[in-house]
């Protein structure tokens, strides 16, 4: 299993997990200039930003761990350049994560959803 | 949604009312705060995120963006949390804010929502009552200070639940009662007068001081007395008035230095600065303008020991303050004033080994040293002190003999009645025969024919100066005072005349 296989597992069960959830999604692998956002959903009236993170091992830290700074900061121009067409920059919008641990033959073990998981930044 | 919660802030020793406002909006989730605010303000937002969950409610998602209003003074401090907290709590319905108006809220929060207690609530509490604002919730640990004013009523709270329950209604906190001005009672002090052995000269000076709120210089050996002389200063000034006392609280409040819970302060303060002490920490300001120590000695009494040790930009700057009773501080941010109106106590040896004019032991200065040592307080500053008094060594007799020394109350009384004839006389347009003018010294200073010729041969054997004239006249009212006596005659004019040794003894040795 290759990590592009591991990504499309966590996010089907991202998906599913958000679905179940009463999310609905509007756009997976949403991509532009700046770069890509994993899904965006909405949970009732708020446009939700979900980063999903999928980890086979736990080698390289704790899955929300990996969403650095950095991340957040890109993550939070991605979202305005996206509220910005949909003209929706006046309306509540948050940024949720979603982390999936996958066994090594690919089953998914365990999901777990952070709503707001940082403030824009 | 806005929400608008009223706090304050302290500059210099005024308050001034800060407008916390509080704007929840839509876009993606993010926590400004404008209006200057500095590093400990910035911080709030951790503080106030953490305090608000763990008191059961929450911080949505959202927007929101903090105004300090006005914007332009810079804010420092964390007293604002419990406002910003309460603001975004109105600003998100999880509060009725129906009840913000009219209402001041001061408090730093802990993490568990807790209330911690806030510097300077006594001055914000007087503001509040001239800016005809009716209630103010503060920290619980501090509230005593705010009930000192009259006219207002004091919400103590310990927790952001209980404020939230107050200000819903669900349950309301009792307002902190006023406690009853006590009466003038004898401040009940760690040390008294009564522990000095001998010094009967150096004794009878202090009591002189007291009496005329005249500086002092205290010059001799190591070891013979002058720390212990000048602490015992404040036991025998008159008791602090309850204006006086909301004067020298509001200062400590401000700097911080009240203990928590404590009634106002009823000791005249005794400041001690160490002579590395910075200009700054001496007359006031830095980064924040903070009362400096002339400032914390207000309506006490200001001790410089080691005086020739201090940094001589420390010395002169005390000059103004000194003659103006009040410091004002210039930043080129703020301009601030502060009162200063302090006794000022100096020690000093007489030479650098100590011991220049002491029978027990042999000085080891020349000449030169020892006149290089003395000319490091300045003329200037020099004659500011009204009285110079020799503390010689103790004699082996009195070191051994118990300390039969009159006590501290005893003074005080005679001191008061001493007081009691100045307020007279100058009918409360001056507080004590050091700061008469030069009017109100020619109407309480005549001399009669006989001590007008004993003083001119005086003025005449000693070289005494203008100014060291006008101190001995001061000084020697001060001892008619002691004794009752309207007129003043030669007994009075001889006894002052010993408290200008140093006069003599600086043009003796330059």
């Amino acid at each position: 299993m290759d990590h592009v296989q591991l990504g499309r597992i966590g996010e089907e069960a991202a998906v599913a997990h958000l679905e179940a959830r009463g999310y609905r999604i509007v756009a997976r692998n949403f991509r532009c200039p700046l770069g890509e956002i994993d899904l965006i959903a909405v949970d009732g009236r708020v446009t939700v930003f979900v980063e999903v993170k999928s980890r086979s091992t736990a080698d390289f830290g704790k899955p929300f761990d990996a969403i650095t700074l950095l991340k957040q900061h890109r993550l939070t121009r991605l979202a305005t350049y996206y509220l910005k067409g949909k003209n929706l920059l006046n309306h509540p919008a948050r940024f949720d994560a979603v982390s999936v641990a996958v066994t090594p033959d690919g089953r998914v073990e365990r999901v777990e959803l952070l709503v707001d998981a940082f403030p824009a930044g | 949604m806005l929400a608008r919660v009223h706090s304050a802030a302290v500059l210099g020793l005024q308050a001034y009312g800060v407008d916390v406002e509080v704007d929840v909006g839509g876009g993606l989730p993010a926590f400004a705060i404008v209006g200057l605010p500095d590093a400990a303000v910035q911080e709030s937002k951790e503080r106030v995120r953490a305090a608000i969950r763990n008191a059961g409610y929450e911080v949505p998602p959202r927007k929101i963006t903090i105004n300090l209003a006005p914007a332009d003074v810079r804010k420092e401090g964390p007293a604002f949390d419990l406002p910003m907290a309460v603001g975004i709590l109105a600003a998100t319905a999880q509060l009725n804010g129906g009840h913000l108006d009219g209402t001041l809220l001061l408090g730093e929060l802990s993490l568990d929502g807790r209330i911690r207690p806030v510097p300077g609530l006594l001055a914000i509490a007087l503001a509040a009552r001239e800016r005809g604002q009716p209630a103010l919730i503060v920290p619980e640990r501090n509230a005593a200070e705010a009930a000192l004013v009259e006219g207002i009523d004091v919400y103590p709270a310990s927790t952001l639940a209980q404020v939230i329950g107050h200000l819903e209604g669900s349950a309301p906190i009792a307002p902190l009662r006023r406690p009853p001005p006590p009466a003038a009672e004898a401040p009940a002090g760690d040390v008294d007068f009564g522990e000095v052995r001998g010094q009967a000269h150096a004794r009878r000076a202090m009591e002189i001081a007291a009496a005329g709120g005249h500086n002092v210089l205290l010059v001799g050996p190591p070891g013979s007395g002058k720390t212990m002389l000048a602490r015992r200063l404040p036991t025998i000034l008159p008791p602090l008035s309850w204006e006086e006392a909301i004067d020298v609280t509001r200062i400590y409040s401000v700097a911080g230095l009240l203990p928590g819970g404590s009634g106002p302060v009823r000791l005249r303060p005794f400041r001690s600065p160490h002579h590395t002490t910075s200009a700054a920490a001496m007359i006031g300001g830095g980064a924040g303008a903070r009362p400096g120590e002339i400032t914390l000695a207000h309506r006490g009494v200001l001790f410089l020991d080691e005086l020739p040790e201090f940094h001589r930009d420390v010395l002169e700057a005390l000059r103004q303050p000194l003659e103006d009773r009040e410091v004002t501080v210039a930043r080129a941010q703020l301009t601030v004033t502060f009162p200063a109106a302090f006794m000022l106590v100096g020690a000093m040896n007489p030479c650098p080994c100590g011991h220049h004019g002491d029978d027990g032991a042999d000085c080891l200065c020349s000449p030169p040293q020892v006149a290089r040592y003395l000319g490091r307080i300045s003329g200037p500053l020099l004659d500011r002190f009204d009285l110079h008094v020799d503390v010689p060594r103790v004699s082996p007799a009195d070191l051994t003999a118990p300390p039969v020394g009159e006590p501290s109350e005893r003074i005080r009384a005679r001191v008061c009645a001493a007081r009691e004839h100045q307020r007279r006389r100058f009918a409360g347009t001056c507080a004590c025969n050091a700061l008469m003018t030069a009017k109100q010294m020619r109407r309480s200073c005549r001399l009669a024919e006989g001590p007008r010729a004993f003083l001119r041969t005086a003025i005449e054997r000693l070289g005494l100066s203008a100014r060291g004239y006008d101190r001995l006249l001061r000084v020697a009212r001060t001892i008619a005072d002691l004794e009752g006596a309207a007129e003043f005659g030669e007994a009075h004019l001889a006894e002052a005349m010993q408290y200008r040794v140093f006069d003599r003894s600086l043009r003796l040795s330059g």
